[in-house]
């Protein structure tokens, strides 16, 4: 298996953006990341996108965004796996270029959201739960997160504040990231005073409904040098774990088995646990994901993520920051775009080119993208090149 | 075409027939084709108990467009006695007086109309036991 | 012979008081309390209808007979608020049950009177050996136009009747009928609600059917009030059953038990099938019980039962009429009411 190194990243500012299609949005991300690493061809293209056919009604689009971008007669894949496609197409491209398949790869993530109304986005995002057992009797995503919110309050005694001070925290974060889209900060009592969408959680706890590409270019590292001008960041380990689509079929109600098990074998392809960490980017697309994510990771101890955020601990000073680029909550959440865009921060953090937001010393970073309600989950490990 | 979705499903949203693994005894619901425990292939039809207990909980606000004249309502992982969970909406209450633990049972309810004109979709909801 | 070997009764949790609605349309509320005797009714919640309320009292039939539903051979569910304008009540009802595939099924409709022409066709073919168990339902979720008259009394609940010719709780010893053609009361395609002749209502519909059914049955039985324990009518108020009662001579006492609607209103198909219920939640072994039914259009059923031993033994095998009628209750606002009856809709 060849080494595989990120020789460039593409990213635009994320939020409602009315003018521009999904085409638009892709192809402007892409053209950044080729520019960034200074190539002007591909051999290969992979694209991740949970919903293109219920956010604008297009499926195929390996074959549209190849043409949009002018690079048919490439191979383009479209892969999927709910909000963790982006994690998924990452991973899968490190796959080509590991393998000896492709050579310079083009991953991306994509997501369209705002050309349906909110009940129907709830409902697009819905079909990444189980659409006959749960999504029939009306759950949402925002209500399988409050499910496992309540659930955690009970075990744990976790508080309405410090489940808050996970949004508090992201959103200082973001308001340090030009690209973010709600880049306000927001206080306590801002969070726990704003609208209910699933009780406990409110609109504050939640990531928003985003339109976002994110793109970035993969190649072996060893002819990292030769392609690129940019210093490369490697990609040491990749892990991806599935576990039962409904959420009542998980055995511990309080805890993500699939990021779990993703972890354990991207820390094995590492070879380093999460103590050899220095920054991370979690699924937070609600405020109690990041707290069962960072438990799952290993990053704390089982019932102790509960005041990770309250007490600093994942701040970007703290002792394991999380989210630097203001996770999605702050970021926004293309669903499809979310995994690759977590990447791209953690390569810019690696290459120290995070300005306010910079983790100091950062050699080594932790990427964890969610599927559904934890069905799915891919983790990914970079390491400075 | 919602019909054949929602009819090849009726046995479990009517009668909440479940699948017993013949090998190990786990059971399934909706049934499968192969035990997740055993990976046995042979299963007995059984239906569940209409009694269980919460295990968690939300209410819901904001809804998806099938469900926005219904809101707030409550929805919750039950384990249902005997150890099978489902999630279920639970009725007939008041949101904010439900408790993890508290014991519930299942009624025959309507859960979904497609559209003005559509079918009428039924099963399985909950009220307190 | 022939009888009720299981019944059971449903009756939804929500209630709305008559100074609810009487305070929406500002009209006079003790006047529809001493004039109808209505203190308040029932209401559906929005996932109920005939067929779930069916569902739920004929679990608790099926419940208190103790026999596999497979063997089941005819389902009927009479009701003027069906779901579906053509599909079947019926067969979400033997399908939920485990009725599936051998048995007929149609559904009824006969104004209020649908539910006891099911239970009448149920017995019959048990009687005639057609079928080993037939089970009839009485159920509706009966609307009012707002501010109507019938707004106050409008109700919604079921009752289920299983027949069969062993392990009876309720022996059928007499059986009769009374039907004429007259429009007192109806309600036209595609109309969502009924409309009715005023005080037409009363005395050459209510009153002549249901007195006619009542006196040919008790002379093709032999019998006179005092040879009852209890007797239940169709009730579309807390009156008309009572003043009916006592031109046959039946005393307050006598009729009383299966009296619902002045806190239950108007389920009209489920009427007198749920006063049914209430009677046999009680009964003891020996009691005699006639039932008259009437639905608009006109007609009325009678049926005269007998309590059998087996009766006390399975009354508390499922949820009883009264305690579901008397607790357990939540009471409406009219802005609630009218959403839960899709009297008013959101907008989007």
């Amino acid at each position: 298996m060849r080494e595989v190194a990120i020789v460039g990243v593409g990213m635009t500012r994320w939020g409602e953006l009315w003018e521009k299609s999904l085409r638009d949005i892709y192809v402007e991300t892409a053209l950044l990341a080729m520019e960034d690493a200074g190539v002007d061809r591909i051999d290969s293209m992979i694209v991740g996108c949970m919903s293109s056919g219920l956010f604008v009604g297009q499926e195929h689009l390996g074959s549209v965004l190849a043409d949009s971008l002018g690079a048919a007669p490439v191979p383009a894949s479209r892969v999927e796996s709910a909000c963790a496609s982006g994690g998924l197409a990452v991973r899968t491209g490190f796959m080509e270029v590991a393998s000896g398949m492709s050579d310079i790869v083009l991953v991306s993530g994509v997501e369209k959201m705002t050309d349906v109304d909110g009940g129907d986005a709830t409902y697009a995002l819905g079909t990444a739960a189980d659409q006959e057992y749960e999504c029939y009797h009306g759950i949402t995503f925002p209500g399988l997160y409050a499910m496992m919110a309540r659930a955690y309050m009970h075990q744990y005694g976790l508080t309405r504040e410090e489940l808050a001070a996970v949004a508090v925290k992201n959103h200082e974060n973001g308001s340090k990231n030009p690209l973010a889209q709600f880049p306000m900060k927001v206080t306590i009592e801002q969070v726990i005073g704003s609208v209910m969408v699933a009780d406990p959680l409110r609109i504050l706890d939640c990531s928003p409904i985003t339109d976002g590409a994110a793109a970035m270019i993969l190649c072996p590292l060893d002819q990292a040098k030769k392609i690129s001008k940019n210093s490369p960041v490697k990609i040491i380990g990749s892990g991806h774990a599935t576990d039962s689509i409904a959420y009542h079929s998980r055995e511990d109600l309080t805890y993500l088995e699939a990021v779990a098990k993703a972890a354990e074998r991207a820390y094995k392809m590492a070879g380093g646990g999460p103590e050899t960490i220095d920054a991370v980017e979690v699924h937070d697309c609600f405020t109690i994901a990041e707290i069962l994510a960072i438990e799952a990771l290993g990053l704390v101890e089982r019932g102790k993520g509960r005041t990770a955020a309250s007490s600093g601990l994942t701040a970007i000073g703290g002792k394991i920051p999380v989210n630097p680029s203001g996770g999605l909550k702050s970021k926004g959440h293309p669903v499809g775009a979310t995994g690759v865009a977590q990447v791209i921060e953690l390569t810019k953090q690696l290459r120290g080119e995070c300005g306010d937001r910079q983790v100091k010393n950062a050699r080594r970073a932790l990427a964890q993208n969610m599927g559904g309600s934890g069905g799915s989950s891919i983790v990914h490990i970079l390491e400075v090149g | 075409m919602f019909s054949s979705r929602y009819w090849r499903e009726i046995p479990q949203r009517y009668r909440m027939e479940a699948a017993k693994c013949s090998g190990c005894g786990h059971v399934s619901f909706p049934p499968r084709l192969i035990c997740p425990k055993c990976k046995g292939r042979k299963f007995e039809k059984v239906r569940l108990p209409d009694q269980g207990k919460i295990l968690t909980y939300t209410v819901i606000h904001v809804p998806a467009t099938p469900f926005k004249d219904e809101v707030p309502f409550a929805i919750a992982v039950v384990e249902l006695d005997g150890g099978v969970r489902i999630t279920s909406q639970v009725v007939d209450c008041d949101p904010s007086t439900l408790t993890i633990g508290q014991r519930v049972r299942t009624e025959f309810r309507k859960l979904q109309e497609i559209g003005d004109a559509g079918i009428l979709c039924y099963g399985y909801k909950c009220v307190p036991a | 012979m022939v009888g009720v070997i299981g019944y059971g009764a449903y009756i939804p949790r929500y209630r709305i008081r008559v100074e609810e609605i009487a305070k929406t349309w500002g009209a006079d509320a003790p006047s529809y309390k001493r004039g109808l005797l209505l203190k308040e009714k029932s209401v559906p919640a929005p996932d109920q209808d005939t067929i779930t309320m069916s569902v739920e009292a004929s679990r608790y039939a099926v419940r208190r007979a103790g026999i596999d539903s497979a063997r089941i051979g005819a389902v009927y569910v009479g009701s003027e608020s069906h779901p579906y304008a053509v599909k079947p009540s019926g067969t979400v009802l033997a399908e939920a049950l485990g009725a599936t595939p051998q048995a007929h099924t149609a559904d009824f409709e006969f104004a209020c009177k649908a539910g006891s022409e099911g239970m009448f066709v149920a017995m019959g073919l048990v009687q005639a050996g057609l079928v080993e168990y037939a089970l009839g339902v009485g159920a509706d979720t009966s609307q009012g136009a707002p501010g109507d008259a019938l707004e106050y009394s409008a109700s919604a609940g079921a009752g289920a009747f299983l027949f069969g010719r062993e392990k009876i709780l309720a022996e059928v010893e007499e059986t009769d009928t009374f039907m004429t053609d007259t429009p007192d009361f109806w309600r036209r395609e595609h109309q969502f609600y009924p409309e009715h002749a005023g005080r037409f209502t009363g005395e050459p519909a209510y009153f002549k059917h249901t007195l006619g059914a009542a006196k040919g049955i008790l002379k093709k039985a032999g019998a006179t009030a005092k040879d009852f324990a209890f007797a239940v009518f169709h009730q579309p108020n807390g009156k008309f059953p009572l003043k009916v009662g006592e031109m046959l001579g039946f005393t307050k006492q006598q009729v009383e038990t299966g009296l619902l609607s002045p806190t239950l209103g108007n389920t009209y198909s489920g009427a007198s099938p749920i006063g049914l219920t209430a009677i046999l939640d009680v009964a003891k072994p020996g009691d005699r019980i006639l039932m008259v039914s009437y639905g608009s259009g006109a007609g009325s059923d009678a049926f005269i039962f007998r309590a059998t031993d087996l009766l006390p033994k399975v009354q508390n095998l499922a949820p009883k009429t009264r305690p579901q009628l008397d607790d357990n209750k939540f009471y409406l606002d009219y802005g609630t009411y009218a959403k839960f009856r899709g009297k008013i809709r959101k907008a989007g």
